[in-house]
């Protein structure tokens, strides 16, 4: 065998594909929707045919999920996901319409949204306004939209917390996200108030945006770009401060780390292992005996864990998973690795409402078979579909921390 | 039964099968004899380069000008066979300047557009160019699918009548007292029974192996087998054919086609003997792959399908060891005249560009002879599947589809189907929805293609419907398809050996491609392929 022989390997990802077909296996749309293609065709199949034509680009590749359930079961690590998202950003005919950049535009509907959200939250549970959405927007009847907060997490934060920080040493970047900003301030109260009492303090980016994910997922590929860029250049910026970035979003966190480079072409690799999970970096600093936390003896709670894709894409659910179990009083059960069906803005469509509660049947039964007292996940739209399909409440690992906590015990341990 | 017919024709191959349709539409009746499938020769191991002819115009003017002309013909008469990618001829620091000057000059004086553009025009039409090049030519190259083209000229001849037996060699000639020949003796190659055919004229469109054929006759036809061999990658690196302006060599020409892209050839006289049995070379697979990377420096990095070669049925003349400076010419010989024997004429020499002058060469001859007065059609009436009349139809029927699917288009299976089989791909039956299953999954055959091709395309094995849909031609070779397709065609009665052999042969056929290849990820193919098949599917030796 020549030299050259040695160096053809192939530069193209999706010809690492040898067609074993797992993808489509493990793809929750295929078994649910006869009219996606699945992630082998529609992915690495599908992309020799566009590659001689753009026109075999097929439109049935909207309703890819985005889950990246295909790159986790993919034995040659063909990053299928991106694949489709690529294909679906290039040579999807027409611009995104009227729905689809409302949905995509999380921070700034979120900005305009928590103003007026009394209002805002009333008229959106309408049932008038939500027939009247679904006819003329295409937003599924069956579906609420999240709360708005009357005061965003960044108001409190500034107001309440920021003087607090100072007295640490040790400091971590805090990535709100739109969701704890404009729907659910809580979640980032309580992991301040979790981070706080082991000695760590919070510091915010100067200008965050949002990640991106909502834009990328409905083809606003430019806007998704420039807030990356703006979210990199503050990343660089608390890293080369000493800090990590840290989110209380699995999938902020899967696209700042993976989707910038992969799908927008953002390279991120001087500061990708600086972007994790806020369980993953509690659970390393506690694995190391950095800091260590108390919870109270009676927080008794049955829980089940639902791992979100994109956690399972970062193959980071084992973070949140043991953090859980270090409360004594938590009975914890591991759900299967199921898909909930609403992947972000998808499931919020007309088009995709059916196949997204089909997908998600098999979560909801089997949360219902375990009966938990609260679902734990990592994700922000896992919990509204779970939320809006059973009647089960649904928190962050981190709120779950955050509420079983012995604050005092816990600054103790750590001499605050 | 004995059975009579003005022509006999032997050779399925483009020329032949292009000699029955116009022997066919001139109202002759016709038999055509093939000793294996349509396109196992030459026509199907070639590179599918739709020639402008510029690659000929300074070392043979006459091949330039034949090519041209029926470049023109074809993108009008094959339109579903043929795609109009564009050409370029490429200057490299490594070639001399100079020479693209008198390349011009000679491709204008054969009639072929040829516009030098700039080197920075040229890496933005084709982004996969070597960036170093330092000029540029633009030619009207394209590509051409060999299997498309001769299968629609099949069709079109049995709708004129003509007969058509696949897997006969003639074995010898049937002649009268007088020494004339009268007809074929011929074997099925399947069952083994010999039969006679008569024809007041015989044509050998044998290609190489018409050597062999006209020695049958005691005449000698002096051959000189030129191995060319290729490599496929596993997708298409560039969407313009790509060629070095320099005079013709190894390895200088990269062609998309249809999904793939192909690098060729070498060219490398090889004993008679040998023909029937190709083998690529470790040194012919070097030689193409660092010949091809300074064409497009991404085909260094790009998987490798398969590697194969064909022979070139060039007719010898003087004394050319590598047979690149022999005349691509056509050669129609009418053994009367030449070798005192009446009733045998030969085609040859030529290429797959100019099959259908070959054709009608061959068809004028013997309408000369057998005084028939029609004339020669074939430069106008287009195909089967590329009837321009149909081409409204077509979209009508594609707005239909589109109000009646929710996915407001064609499956891409569907799309796929009409590049093959162009207008004709309306016959095959969509309105059971089970038929739109896949069989082959990298080519994108659906149940409902393979039926079509089973009823209408003369498939009996795998080996044919690999040819007829490119079943089994993707990046898995065979892999998925291979096993599906083998199980339809056994379901359809259409399998006439041992389903099982078939399968075996038709997986070894794709192995022999892959191993002169076999590294990488083709590799890693293959080996899955092997733990299917004898693992799961328990399919041994």
């Amino acid at each position: 065998m020549s030299i050259q022989q040695f160096s053809n390997i192939s530069s193209n990802n999706f010809e690492q594909c040898v067609k074993c077909t797992v993808c489509t296996v493990y793809c929750p749309v295929t078994a649910v929707n006869p009219l996606y293609p699945g992630p082998k065709q529609a992915g690495p199949d599908g992309e020799r045919y566009r590659l001689k034509r753009s026109d075999f680009y097929n439109e049935a590749l909207k309703y890819c999920l985005n889950c990246k359930r295909c790159e986790v079961a993919c034995p040659s690590g063909v990053r299928i996901g991106d694949i489709i998202q690529q294909a679906h950003m290039n040579y999807s005919h027409g611009s995104a319409g009227v729905r689809d950049r409302m949905l995509a535009h999380t921070d700034l509907m979120g900005g305009i949204a928590t103003r007026l959200s009394p209002t805002v939250n009333g008229i959106l549970r309408l049932t008038p306004v939500k027939l009247a959405m679904d006819l003329t927007l295409g937003i599924d009847r069956h579906r609420t939209f999240p709360a708005y907060t009357p005061r965003k997490f960044t108001t409190w934060f500034r107001r309440h917390a920021l003087k607090r920080q100072d007295r640490f040493t040790r400091r971590v970047t805090y990535f709100h996200g739109c969701y704890v900003n404009y729907n659910f301030p809580r979640l980032g109260k309580d992991l301040v108030k979790l981070l706080n009492a082991c000695g760590i303090g919070v510091d915010l980016m100067k200008d965050e945006k949002c990640c991106g994910v909502a834009r990328i997922a409905n083809r606003l590929i430019k806007q998704a770009t420039d807030a990356a860029k703006v979210n990199l250049r503050e990343i660089r910026a608390a890293v080369a401060s000493g800090n990590d970035v840290i989110a209380t979003s699995s999938t902020c966190i899967m696209t700042m780390r993976d989707e910038y480079p992969h799908l927008l072409g953002l390279d991120n690799a001087d500061v990708r292992d600086h972007i994790m999970t806020a369980t993953r970096y509690l659970y390393r600093l506690v694995e190391n005996g950095d800091i260590k936390l108390v919870f109270k003896p009676d927080y008794l709670r049955r829980i089940a864990y639902h791992t979100p894709c994109h956690m399972a894409k970062l193959g980071w659910s084992v973070y949140s998973i043991e953090l859980l179990k270090l409360i004594p009083g938590v009975e914890l059960s591991v759900l299967d690795v199921n898909c909930c069906g609403i992947a972000g803005t998808y499931g919020f469509k007309k088009e995709n409402y059916r196949y997204s509660q089909a997908i998600g049947k098999t979560l909801f039964d089997s949360i219902a078979q375990v009966n938990p007292d609260i679902v734990a996940t990592d994700c922000e739209t896992c919990k509204w579909q779970i939320e809006m399909s059973i009647p089960y409440r649904v928190s962050n690992p981190i709120s779950i921390l955050a509420d079983a906590l012995d604050v005092e015990a816990t600054r103790a341990a750590n001499n605050i | 039964m004995i059975k009579n017919y003005d022509i006999i024709i032997i050779g399925g191959g483009a020329t032949g099968a292009g000699t029955a349709r116009d022997c066919a539409l001139r109202g002759l009746k016709v038999l055509l004899v093939e000793r294996l499938d349509f396109t196992a020769g030459a026509t199907g191991r070639n590179h599918g380069l739709l020639h402008s002819g510029a690659r000929y115009a300074v070392t043979d003017r006459e091949s330039a000008t034949e090519c041209i002309k029926e470049n023109m013909i074809l993108r009008d008469i094959a339109r579903h066979c043929v795609e109009d990618t564009g050409g370029l001829f490429i200057t490299l620091p490594d070639d001399d300047l100079d020479y693209q000057k008198k390349f011009v000059d000679s491709c204008l004086a054969a009639g072929i557009q040829a516009d030098v553009i700039d080197p920075a025009e040229a890496r933005r039409l084709e982004p996969s160019v070597n960036p170093d090049l330092i000029g540029a030519v633009k030619v009207p190259d394209g590509a051409v699918d060999p299997f498309r083209l001769t299968t629609a000229n099949i069709i079109d001849a049995t709708r004129h009548g003509a007969e058509v037996l696949t897997y006969h060699e003639v074995t010898d000639f049937v002649r009268d007292g007088g020494g004339r020949i009268t007809g074929v003796v011929m074997r099925d190659s399947r069952s083994g029974a010999v039969s006679k055919a008569y024809s007041q004229l015989v044509i050998n469109a044998g290609g190489i192996w018409g050597h062999h054929i006209a020695s049958l006759a005691g005449v000698n036809v002096n051959m000189f087998p030129a191995k060319g061999a290729l490599l496929i990658f596993g997708h298409r690196i560039n969407n313009m054919v790509i060629n070095r302006c320099r005079k013709p060599a190894n390895a200088d020409i990269l062609v998309p086609g249809d999904t793939i892209c192909l690098i060729g050839t070498t060219s490398d006289r090889v004993p008679y003997d040998s023909i029937d049995n190709m083998e690529v070379t470790p040194a012919e697979v070097d030689i193409l792959m660092s010949e091809g990377a300074k064409l497009a420096p991404a085909l260094a990095k790009t998987r490798i399908l398969r590697a194969y070669a064909g022979v070139r049925p060039l007719v010898a003349s003087d004394d050319d060891p590598s047979g690149r400076s022999i005349s691509r010419g056509i050669v129609c010989l009418d053994h009367a005249g030449r070798d005192g024997v009446e009733g045998l004429i030969t085609i040859t020499g030529g290429k797959l560009m100019t099959y259908r002058l070959m054709a009608e060469w061959a068809t004028d001859m013997a309408c000369r002879k057998l005084g028939v007065e029609a004339k020669c059609v074939t430069a106008r009436q287009p195909l089967p599947g590329s009837e321009p009349s149909e081409v409204k139809k077509q979209r009508r029927l594609k707005g239909w589809r589109r109000a009646k699917s929710h996915i407001i288009e064609l499956s891409t299976d569907q799309k796929a189907a009409e590049g093959r089989h162009g207008t004709m791909s309306r016959e095959i039956d969509r309105k059971d929805p089970a038929g739109e299953s896949l069989v082959c999954e990298c080519e994108q055959v659906s149940v409902a293609e393979v039926k079509y091709a089973i009823d209408v395309l003369h498939v009996h094995n795998l080996l044919n419907l690999r040819r007829r849909t490119r079943m089994g031609m993707g990046t898995c070779q065979g892999q998925l398809c291979a096993c599906r397709a083998a199980g339809l065609l056994a379901g359809e009665g259409a399998c006439t050996g041992d389903s099982l052999d078939d399968l075996a042969s038709f997986i070894n056929e794709r192995w022999k491609g892959m191993s002169p290849v076999g590294w990488g990820e083709t590799l890693e193919e293959a080996q899955f392929m092997s733990w299917l098949y004898e693992g799961v599917a328990g399919l041994y030796d």
